[in-house]
């Protein structure tokens, strides 16, 4: 057995576990940032066996190591990193978190790098467990607030739920193919000629399960409520980590084993996309809160990714999957922003908060605005990119009446995000913030600047998006 | 003839008492029928030849779930009748969901088929009398060799879920006193036990009664909180036993 292959995980596992037992040796309040330094170089040293790692299938058929899985493992690393990162500037004082924090979210990382290289449902709903029951926690872990107990609470019972549907439709095509592994229910697929309904029920709740966890419409319902209540690094992950570990599951799912039955499923998919896009536009616009309308932005933002998924073809898959990284890129230095919004210690996050940035703060006023820009898709900026290459996969596989959607709610949602820019240039200053921790300073500079300069990066992003997709495809 | 009768009765009340966790009016009451619910259900297990499955569904489901929706249930001090009011209103909707749910899944059930390439399913044997392995070795040769990456990621999502339940329920209070492992081991059992050979018609009372150990035995916990006196009392002479370990 090649147990090699899962070496990355393997070495992130035990730091989890050494980092967890020196925090619990050390004093409470000295304990962050020891762990959450530790924490990063773990994941870091992880992504390195990630990025050299070599390809097969090995631990008995349930694990698989190729370039897609590398690919959304080193986001959903990156993502990690950049939540971690940001933890660290904003535990302090007022705002203490546990040192369990970025243990935590080292291993929902680890769930959503076992969930990137499934290779079979068992596999697949282990790794969503690990990924969510650590987050449920995050979300809940300033447990005083009580808009942290009510995130928690409602993301961990919907969340409950969404975990059921995925595992009753996982039953049921276990029940047709008499196997969970990925390859053979494909072989099946193709030779079984016409599908029973039964199969088509639980490619459905998978689906469903998936998409709850995109917060795509219409499971998108515990979204802003979640993203508002959790704390903002916990939030910068939810939108980062998990989503992606997601996205790579329904890829690898409905590319592979439920390929074959791609015309029974796209129109599912399309309609799941067409709707994220179009609420999330409308239902950011009367948002005063800027967690909540971030909220509303990363369901919309999921919708277009989806639409690389909707053309079931390569170029679609790479388009979805540089649709991530540019997604990625953007919004950790949206939240980088969002966590350097404080006075006098206490955070706030409404978006008058944010009036005249322009000028009390240019740099943090900079890195929102460019990110503001990218998510409208303002060339030569990140987003530009990820857009054009979904509405042209989507254009060339004849999805004419979901581009135009896309279209549309673009042009709806350029009104929110020009909205902030806005107030951040020229509504009247309100007091300025305090001065950002260095390391948020860092992580949204560093995020401003990426946004900026994706073109350079654009060749190899795609280059590698494209072997992933070929990796899955074919 | 014997086994199919057994069969019935099995689970004939396995149906009533699923039916009675839900119509109970008395929360407790539910629990009890979900255990009782649930040892049929293993009965079940056992005339399908699955032993294994029935032990571990006793051992944990009754054994550490349904025992722990009790304590929730007795300890949690939660207004069912106040949750129910919404009862009434919603039951016609949820009927309704229910239903079409059910209709649903019943149509999938009528046209249910499976793969026609579907390999046969292992049956040779297992869980047999004088075939190759038990069904305890059969499934523990199959976690902890085909599906070993599966059981230690599941062991880490226990972990997680246990980091949890720390991370958000345990407080550190001010009163709280912990254990003094050092302190522990340096009592001698001089320190806290004599024996004594009591005239007959005289117990404890006495002789003083039960004494508390000098204020210095807890310094880690603050003086006046329970258990602890709050001020020294004066050593008395006639020591005859002392309580030592913490109350």
């Amino acid at each position: 057995m090649n147990w090699t292959l899962a070496l990355p995980e393997i070495v992130l596992a035990v730091s989890g576990l050494v980092i967890l037992a020196a925090g619990v040796l050390m004093r409470k309040d000295e304990a962050f940032l020891p762990s959450a330094t530790l924490s990063v170089a773990a994941m870091i040293v992880s992504g390195f066996l990630v990025a050299t790692s070599s390809s097969g299938v090995g631990y008995g058929d349930v694990f698989v190591v190729d370039a897609f899985a590398r690919f959304i493992k080193l986001l959903v690393i990156a993502g990690g990193v950049a939540s971690i990162t940001l933890s660290i500037g904003y535990s302090d004082g007022k705002n203490a978190l546990p040192f369990e924090t970025p243990i935590l979210m080292l291993f929902s990382t680890l769930g959503a790098m076992i969930m990137a290289s499934s290779a079979n449902l068992m596999t697949l709903f282990v790794g969503l467990e690990l990924s969510s029951l650590s987050i449920y926690i995050l979300c809940a872990i300033e447990r005083d607030r009580v808009e942290a107990a009510e995130a928690g609470l409602k993301y961990f019972i919907l969340g409950s739920l969404a975990s059921g549907l995925l595992l009753y439709g996982a039953s049921l095509a276990y029940g047709f193919a008499g196997t969970m592994e990925f390859a053979p229910i494909a072989v099946e697929i193709n030779g079984a000629g016409a599908l029973p309904v039964g199969l088509v029920i639980g490619v459905v709740f998978i689906v469903v399960g998936l998409a709850f966890k995109l917060s795509a419409v219409p499971f998108h319902m515990w979204t802003p409520d979640v993203y508002q209540g959790s704390p903002t690094p916990v939030t910068a992950f939810m939108a980062g980590a998990p989503k992606f570990a997601a996205f790579a599951l329904i890829l690898r799912v409905m590319m592979g084993p439920f390929g074959a039955m791609s015309p029974r499923w796209q129109l599912l998919i399309e309609a799941i996309s067409a709707l994220s896009m179009l609420f999330g536009a409308l239902a950011a616009i009367p948002q005063r809160d800027i967690k909540r309308l971030m909220a509303y932005s990363s369901i919309g933002h999921m919708g277009y990714a989806m639409m690389g998924l909707a053309a079931a073809t390569p170029v679609g898959t790479r388009g979805t999957l540089v649709y991530l990284t540019t997604y990625l890129v953007m919004n950790v230095g949206v939240f980088g922003v969002i966590s350097a919004m404080r006075r006098r210690g206490r955070e706030v996050t409404t978006i008058a908060d944010l009036a005249g940035l322009g000028r009390t703060n240019p740099a943090m006023a900079m890195v929102m605005a460019i990110c503001m820009f990218s998510m409208i898709g303002v060339p030569p900026l990140a987003g530009f990119f990820g857009k054009f290459m979904v509405f042209g996969a989507a254009w060339n596989a004849g999805l004419y009446g979901l581009v135009a959607v896309g279209a549309l709610s673009a042009v709806i949602g350029a009104f929110y995000y020009l909205r902030v820019v806005k107030v951040v240039y020229f509504d009247a200053s309100a007091a300025p913030f305090d001065k950002p921790a260095p390391s948020i300073a860092f992580v949204s500079a560093a995020m401003g600047l990426a946004t900026v300069l994706f073109l350079l990066a654009l060749g190899p992003v795609s280059e590698a998006a494209g072997a992933a997709a070929k990796a899955l495809v074919g | 003839m014997m086994i199919q009768l057994v069969f019935y009765v099995f689970a004939a009340v396995l149906i009533a008492s699923s039916a009675m966790v839900i119509f109970a009016k008395n929360p407790v009451h539910s629990v009890l029928f979900l255990i009782l619910g649930f040892f049929n259900a293993a009965g079940l297990f056992l005339l399908a030849g699955a032993e294994f499955l029935a032990m571990i569904l006793v051992i944990v489901y009754v054994g550490a779930v349904a025992v722990l929706f009790l304590f929730v249930v007795m300890m949690l001090d939660i207004d069912f009748a106040r949750m129910r009011e919404g009862l009434q209103r919603y039951a016609p909707l949820g009927a309704a969901v229910g239903g079409v749910l059910f209709a649903e899944l019943a149509m999938a059930a009528a046209h249910w088929a499976s793969s026609p390439v579907m390999p046969e399913p292992i049956t040779g044997g297992l869980g047999q009398p004088g075939g190759p392995m038990t069904n305890t070795a059969a499934l523990g040769t199959l976690l902890y060799t085909h599906y070993i990456l599966l059981f230690q990621a599941c062991g880490l999502v226990l972990l997680v879920a246990m980091i949890g339940a720390i991370t958000l329920t345990l407080r550190e209070k001010p009163t709280g006193r912990r254990q003094v492992i050092g302190k522990q081991h340096e009592r001698m059992r001089a320190d806290t036990l004599e024996m004594l050979t009591l005239p007959l018609g005289f117990g404890i009372d006495a002789n003083g009664g039960f004494l508390r150990p000098a204020k210095g035995y807890y310094d880690t916990a603050v003086p006046g909180s329970y258990g602890v006196p709050a001020a020294p009392e004066p050593p008395r002479e006639e020591v005859r036993k002392v309580d030592g370990d913490a109350p």
